[in-house]
């Protein structure tokens, strides 16, 4: 199935853009491997994942129409 | 005199709806502490100290330097060179004399942050780098303190509040969204990756109306919420964040402990006295005389089925952990900050009669390597 994917900061830097559609993508554990081989900078960046705005903690099913967003910690003030 | 000068101050505000004289009162009652009186910090003090929040505590060690000005306007040229906590309190005293502000020129350190911070009722965080930032959350924890956290980076700001009622939900905390401080080079600072001049002042402004709402129990404050706000299109997301298993391992368990942690060190863990690499972790378990153990919660991924290794989070090691024969102990986490407080642990509880260390980096930078 597809999800989007809204991203944050300066993931969206080395996505190239600030959002993007993953297909056929069965849980987050799967989203993350995907978008580690399309992106192999990500490795060095550290975030988190909310499924349809919630945080999610461990691997999480997806479904249809979900909405996915990766968002990095900022520290600045 | 002095009431009728008080509501002539206030007066757009106390004629508000769901505000009101009663509003006011929450506000001259409240004793809020600013940390950081930098592009967040800054704006933050302007509003709460025009609104008439009775006791505003202001904290930072920094000096005005001419490269702040193009996002802390509330410093002149003539500030630069002089501290911030002074100069800020100098403005917003001539802004409000009816309000107390207190300067804290020190560097807030785990030493002196409990007591500070236990004599305020909000804590509004404001600082620019990691190792102030858990701190702050820890701090604010252990004293059960309402922290109305913002934070910026390049065209993006973030704005939460911790440690706060909600009802029918569990207070979540920076941990919970963040457990741990990201190793160096994960994550850009300001200094880094820059900022756009306007953005702390918005998210510093939005910073002080989440505080008055706290304060005067108005509207849905951003309680267990992570708001981001993007000035380059003019999105907002906001979204809910649950308690995460196994966060509350991560937070001194006591006052005592926090005092004696060194959040610059666990932050900047650049020179940590266990890490070992990849490579000397393999020779490491070549050798067989290790012993191995994942201290990262039940349940967290990736496993690790490329090494034999015994399981024990963190949070149970002081509780389950039984010394045996072997002479050296490899601990290792998710990315090595976790290994590197259970090694410490380990290191005081038993002291160095055996070889311990930390795997660098953890099992995700353990299977990069092995890619």
């Amino acid at each position: 199935m597809n999800v989007k994917i809204i991203l944050f900061g300066q993931l969206s830097d080395i996505a190239g853009g600030d959002s993007l559609v993953l297909e056929a993508v069965t849980d987050t554990n799967e989203l993350q491997q995907r978008l580690l081989q399309q992106y192999p900078a990500l490795a060095a960046s550290k975030y988190i994942i909310a499924v349809d705005k919630q945080l999610v903690q461990e691997n999480t099913r997806l479904h249809e129409n979900n909405s996915i967003a990766l968002l990095p910690p900022f520290s600045g003030g | 005199m002095e009431e009728k000068k008080s509501y002539e101050r206030y007066h757009r505000q106390m004629i508000l709806k769901g505000f009101g004289e009663a509003g006011q009162q929450k506000l001259a009652g409240a004793k809020v502490l600013v940390i950081g009186a930098g592009g967040l910090g800054c704006p933050a003090l302007l509003y709460l100290a025009a609104a008439g929040v009775g006791v505003l505590g202001v904290m930072d060690d920094d000096v005005v330097a001419l490269h702040n000005l193009h996002r802390q306007p509330v410093y002149q040229m003539e500030d630069i060179g002089k501290p911030k906590a002074q100069r800020v309190t100098v403005f917003l005293q001539q802004l409000n004399p009816d309000i107390l502000v207190i300067p804290y020129t020190e560097r807030l350190t785990s030493a002196i942050a409990l007591e500070i911070i236990n004599g305020f009722d909000i804590i509004i965080d404001g600082t620019d780098n990691f190792s102030s930032r858990y701190l702050i959350n820890d701090a604010c924890v252990l004293l059960n303190k309402p922290l109305v956290s913002g934070a910026v980076s390049q065209y993006e700001g973030q704005l939460s509040i911790f440690n706060a009622p909600r009802k029918g939900e569990e207070a979540v905390n920076y941990r919970d969204l963040f457990p741990e401080p990201p190793a160096a080079g994960e994550v850009l600072s300001c200094a880094e990756a820059g900022v756009l001049g306007v953005l702390p002042g918005i998210i510093g402004t939005m910073q002080a109306a989440e505080t008055i709402k706290l304060i005067a129990g108005i509207g849905q404050p951003l309680v267990n919420r992570l708001y981001i706000f993007n000035a380059l299109n003019n999105q907002g997301y906001e979204m809910i964040i649950q308690k995460r298993k196994g966060s509350g391992s991560l937070i001194p368990s006591s006052a005592e402990t926090f005092r004696q942690t060194d959040y610059e060190w666990l932050c900047d863990h650049g020179a940590n006295p266990f890490d070992i690499s990849v490579e000397r972790f393999d020779e490491c378990l070549k050798s067989g005389k290790a012993r191995v153990i994942d201290v990262r919660e039940y349940g967290e991924e990736p496993a690790a089925p490329e090494f034999d290794h015994e399981h024990i989070p963190l949070s149970q090691l002081r509780t389950n952990f039984k010394m045996n024969g072997a002479d050296m102990v490899l601990f290792f986490c998710q990315s090595g900050i976790r290994s590197t407080q259970a090694a410490r642990w380990m290191t005081d509880t038993y002291g160095n009669g055996k070889m311990v260390y930390s795997l660098q980096g953890g099992i995700l930078n353990y299977k990069k390597q092995h890619e």
